[in-house]
């Protein structure tokens, strides 16, 4: 941990130069650079960047280096690209393709996750800590790797496919009966590769949460004769509703997004939004629409967010006030 | 209780099954002796000499790495700051904007985040002539702004759970601020240092989709290399490749999670024993 210390104390010889450096620099000027140097970091990095990306959705593309140009149908603000995103097939089915792989996959995965994060709190402290390790785990392991683990398992000759596909000719009658599943550039596989990769997301939220639930109101629940399955529903899942949203938002969101879970193993010709933006931008040259599609996606994900965080912060208000 | 966990242990069961049959198999696999990745023909290392004497994968191995070392210290020592701006001082001026700033990108996703870094790097080509061609500078500069998010909630989240009264102790026996903060603070928060570092090492090392749009011709990482390999088919040299880096990752992180976990439940019984010396 030495080498810990070096670091902390290095600073703490630059400013005695002169006497009203280090004044200044011991007095509030630390705290002036803490605070000014990542704001501006994340003004030029960050908010710069998007904002260039925000009012570029309002532009027209020209063949004109950088292709694009404000006011050439008259108006400074274009609204020809949103225009555009309402009318065109492509926008309108790409979103919806998107929207439904990523609820398909946060409902699964809230599915499969529930229970983990639920059995997690009922094993033991050393057990608990050892399976929350095995969790976190894959989080940091390479993502395009464990996409590209997939692709091996759904290949037509692979252990994985013909292990399925004996199950299948096995239950389904003869008439039925397949060679081998087409796995690989489906929905199917978009979908289970997005519960894969995002399973972590949704359970270790929802463990933060049930961990902190009070057994107590269970055990009186039972006590007054409810069946487990009611005090479940009863009391369980109402009380860990904070839970569930937030494990929601987490797979939702950044999976509506996804564009290596898609180009790896989906299907080329029902894309997903995340597709469209950056083919726009790189194939079609239309930085203007590319741009449009992006706002138009970020309004979508994140103004229900917003709304939510809205409510929940009245509701504690609310709850704050009751005596 | 009843017969509820037994339910629940069979979905736990099921649960890590799903997460580490696919990993497990791409690694049997990589042993794999046949050309045929998914038909398997006898235990071989073969893929692992192979991968060695490919000399594309290990320079753009080299170049993850060292972007990776940079962006991530950078990031982690701009993380800490703001985490520390935000959990300690209460009040500055456009304190809700750098809030904001820094939760915003952990909901955007990485297309979006890609391509305003490339249209911004573009521009500030167009205008004042730098970056004259994008590569190594302009991939580290976008790892920095992507992981930078991560160290600073891993900073506020573990400095929000720090016992204040050391810091206010310092204070009262007439420490400056400044000093309380290195002498206290920064101790306090070295483990939480050092999972932002390491974080964000492992956010640089895997990106694809931010890389992609800013990088140029002739700056190929090694995720850009391996979804360009990939994208044409299993092979079993990338299956190695997965393997090492899978188990080297695993490994570190193992590693580092226990050596946290050790020095902290070291300081933490240093400060109980240091309340019982006193009492």
């Amino acid at each position: 941990m030495s080498g810990m210390e070096d670091t902390a104390a290095a600073p703490a010889t630059r400013p005695r130069r002169t006497g009203w450096l280090s004044l200044w620099f011991n007095r509030r000027g630390w705290a002036d650079i803490t605070i000014a140097t990542p704001f501006l970091w994340l003004v030029v990095f960050f908010l710069l960047p998007f904002l260039i990306v925000a009012a570029m959705s309002f532009a027209l593309r020209t063949s004109t280096s950088p292709p694009f140009s404000f006011g050439t149908d008259g108006h400074l603000l274009s609204l020809q690209n949103y225009a555009r995103l309402l009318t065109d097939d492509l926008y309108i089915r790409s979103l919806a393709t998107s929207l439904m792989n990523a609820a398909v996959a946060t409902v699964v995965c809230l599915l499969i996750g529930y229970p983990m994060a639920l059995a997690l709190t009922r094993v033991s402290r050393s057990a608990r800590n050892i399976l929350l390790m095995l969790v976190i785990l894959p989080f940091w392991t390479s993502f395009l790797l464990r996409v590209y683990a997939w692709i091996g398992l759904f290949g037509t000759n692979s252990w994985f496919n013909r292990g399925l596909t004996a199950i299948w000719n096995a239950l389904a009658p003869a008439d039925w009966a397949l060679h081998s599943i087409q796995m690989m550039n489906t929905n199917f596989a978009v979908v289970l590769v997005m519960v894969y990769s995002y399973l972590p997301f949704m359970v270790l939220p929802l463990y933060a949460n049930l961990e902190k639930l009070d057994l107590t109101l269970n055990e009186a629940a039972m006590d007054l004769g409810s069946r487990p399955w009611r005090v479940f529903l009863d009391v369980t899942l109402p009380l860990s509703m904070p839970g569930i949203i937030a494990g929601g938002l987490l797979v939702f969101i950044p999976v509506s997004g996804e564009l290596v879970i898609p180009g790896l193993v989906g299907n080329p010709s029902q894309p997903m939004i995340g597709r469209v933006i950056s083919d726009e931008f790189a194939s079609a040259h239309d930085w203007p629409m590319a741009s449009a599609v992006a706002v138009a996606l970020l309004l979508l994900l994140v103004v229900p967010m917003m709304l939510y965080t809205h409510f929940e912060a009245k509701a504690q208000e609310k709850k704050a006030m009751e005596p | 209780m009843n017969r509820r966990p037994t339910f629940l242990l069979t979905v736990l069961c099921f649960g890590f099954a799903f997460l580490y049959v696919p990993i497990v198999s791409m690694m049997v696999f990589s042993f794999n002796s046949s050309r045929l990745a998914t038909i398997w023909g006898g235990f071989s290392t073969k893929w692992y000499g192979k991968l060695l004497e490919n000399d594309q994968i290990l320079a753009a191995a080299k170049l993850s790495v060292e972007i990776a070392l940079i962006s991530a210290t950078l990031s982690t020592i701009l993380g800490t700051m703001a985490g520390i701006a935000l959990a300690r001082f209460r009040r500055f001026r456009g304190r809700m904007m750098l809030s904001g700033m820094v939760t915003s990108p952990l909901i955007m996703p990485d297309v979006i985040t890609g391509i305003s870094l490339l249209i911004f790097f573009i521009m500030l080509k167009e205008y004042t002539g730098w970056p004259a061609q994008r590569g190594f500078t302009t991939v580290t500069l976008a790892h920095i702004s992507i992981s930078l998010t991560y160290v600073t909630t891993v900073i506020q989240s573990r400095l929000s759970q720090a016992d204040l009264s050391i810091e206010e102790a310092a204070m009262d026996l007439g420490s400056r601020p400044w000093q309380v903060m290195k002498d206290i603070t920064l101790p306090i928060i070295a483990p939480a240092i050092l999972s932002g570092w390491l974080l964000a090492f492992t956010i640089s090392l895997d990106d694809v989709v931010v890389t992609s749009f800013a990088t140029g011709p002739g700056t190929t990482t090694l995720p850009i290399l391996i979804w360009s390999k990939v994208k044409l088919g299993v092979t079993p040299d990338i299956n190695a490749l997965a393997t090492i880096i899978v188990a080297v990752v695993a490994v570190a992180v193992l590693v580092t999670g226990i050596a946290v976990n050790r020095a902290e439940r070291r300081r933490d019984r240093d400060a109980r024993l240091a309340y019982q010396a006193n009492e």
